[in-house]
């Protein structure tokens, strides 16, 4: 496990000293959902309707927006040759990766997005099950994510294959989490919705990690 | 499939290729041309869909085809990840392809088939809707399989995507189900038979069989030409490094 924690770590400093990749990021997020208005109109019913949709789209693709770069610049300086000999299981490193990923974007995304909410005039508990859905999906979108970015990993155009391959794999995600947002406006429950995310998020947990680990080691052959 | 290694060696393929498709391409040509003869004019016009509902003997099959294409792909990966087949990586280079059209000839034809029918070319059924994510899925493994200068990564890197998509079309297609369900307010009627009549069921196997044989004579041809290609890419890099 101290491979898994020093890896999180090293990832986590770099974030830390060079925050102006994370705040592009978060940039990014806020400057495409408030196009949304300005495209549609300021109706606060419409506004109301596809508040959660936006806001859920936006996250996903600031999450992808940041994914490129996750094994690029470790395969680009050779870190990655170093975790492919490391004596602990390769598909570790690549949680590692990913939960660094998830902490400086899913997470600053899933405490932003509620702020983002009420400028589209969503009540208080639906603002509430943004930041679960949100808090509880985003790391399915960093898992799938990281084996996108694994699998395009030294390829051409790896940018907008990254999201060719990613987008599809995401939409369970998406629906779940942005529909449960409307069932609540629609007074039903929130726990299905919420309980289906988390089986999202397990299923991926149990699954890419695998995946991803595959794909680096033919990505280091 | 123990049976089949054989046919691991692109070489030894190549033979048994050319040998069977003469006749493969044969039969095929005459199945689906007296398929498409019962498809228009045996197989008798629905009382409710008048002569549209003969687009399903098209439709139908080919949505069968392109997830069976799908599974396909996946099964090619493993044996690529786990035996590293040479063949299988130009097989499932070959097949990618075939199978998205497929799909693009389903979304084709449901989308001709929805404008008499629900009046409008593209609605958000469930179905149309897992179909053209199906369709996308087809496009990221073409895409990835070419998007690299040395074609064994991109061989490999499909071949794990393709796995990665088969665990998942069972999850899209349950939430794409449930999607619909919350947003659809119940606009689309189906054509609810509770069974199918022989008359249109005979027509329909024997199209689904016809077009089943012109994948499978599509995919070994474009084999075929995969391990042509592979080979005068080998050349060529041989030559400049003999001239250099």
């Amino acid at each position: 496990m101290s491979g898994f924690t020093a890896l999180l770590v090293r990832d986590l400093r770099l974030v830390w000293r060079r925050p102006g990749d994370v705040g592009v990021v978060l940039a990014f997020f806020v400057v495409a959902v408030v196009l949304f208005p300005l495209g549609i109109g300021p109706e606060t019913n419409t506004l109301q309707r596809i508040a959660a949709g936006v806001l859920w789209c936006a996250a996903l693709f600031a999450a992808l927006l940041s994914l490129e770069r996750l094994f690029a610049a470790d395969y680009e300086d050779g870190t990655l040759d170093l975790l492919l000999l490391a004596p602990w299981p390769l598909e570790l490193a690549a949680l590692a990766k990913c939960t660094s990923h998830w902490i400086v974007t899913g997470l600053p995304l899933s405490l932003l997005a509620p702020v983002l909410g009420v400028a589209f005039g969503l009540d208080g508990g639906s603002l509430l099950a943004l930041f679960a859905t949100l808090l509880i999906g985003t790391p399915t979108l960093s898992l799938i994510g990281g084996l996108a970015a694994a699998l395009t990993l030294g390829a051409r155009k790896s940018g907008a294959l990254l999201a060719l391959l990613a987008l599809p794999l995401c939409v369970p995600t998406l629906i779940f989490g942005a529909g449960a947002v409307e069932t609540l406006a629609a007074g039903e429950g929130l726990w299905t919705h919420l309980a289906i995310l988390g089986a999202l998020a397990l299923v991926a947990l149990a699954t890419t990690p695998w995946a991803i680990a595959a794909a680096l080691r033919q990505a280091g052959e | 499939m123990a049976d089949l290694h054989f046919l691991a060696n692109p070489a030894r393929f190549r033979r048994f290729s050319q040998r069977v498709l003469p006749s493969l391409g044969f039969a095929t040509v005459l199945m689906l041309a007296f398929g498409l003869y019962m498809a228009f004019f045996v197989a008798p016009a629905d009382y409710q869909q008048g002569q549209t509902v003969r687009i399903m003997f098209l439709h139908v099959p080919s949505a069968w085809l392109s997830m069976g294409g799908y599974a396909l792909l996946a099964g090619l990966g493993a044996s690529l990840l786990v035996w590293r087949h040479p063949l299988a990586a130009l097989m499932a280079r070959a097949a990618a392809p075939v199978g998205a059209s497929f799909a693009a000839v389903c979304l084709l034809t449901g989308s001709l088939w929805g404008r008499p029918m629900w009046g409008t070319y593209w609605v958000w059924d469930a179905r149309l809707t897992s179909m053209l994510l199906l369709f996308f899925l087809y496009l990221g493994h073409i895409a990835l399989s070419r998007a690299y200068d040395e074609p064994e990564r991109g061989d490999r890197s499909a071949a794990i995507l393709a796995l990665v998509g088969v665990i998942n079309l069972p999850i899209i297609k349950f939430s794409v189900d449930w999607w619909n369900t919350l947003h659809q307010p119940a606009s689309v009627t189906r054509l609810d038979a509770p069974a199918i009549h022989n008359s249109i069921l005979i027509p329909l196997l024997w199209m689904a069989v016809s077009l089943l044989f012109l994948f499978i004579f599509l995919v070994l041809v474009r084999t075929e030409t995969e391990i042509d290609r592979r080979r005068l890419e080998n050349a060529a890099v041989q030559e400049e490094e003999a001239a250099a």
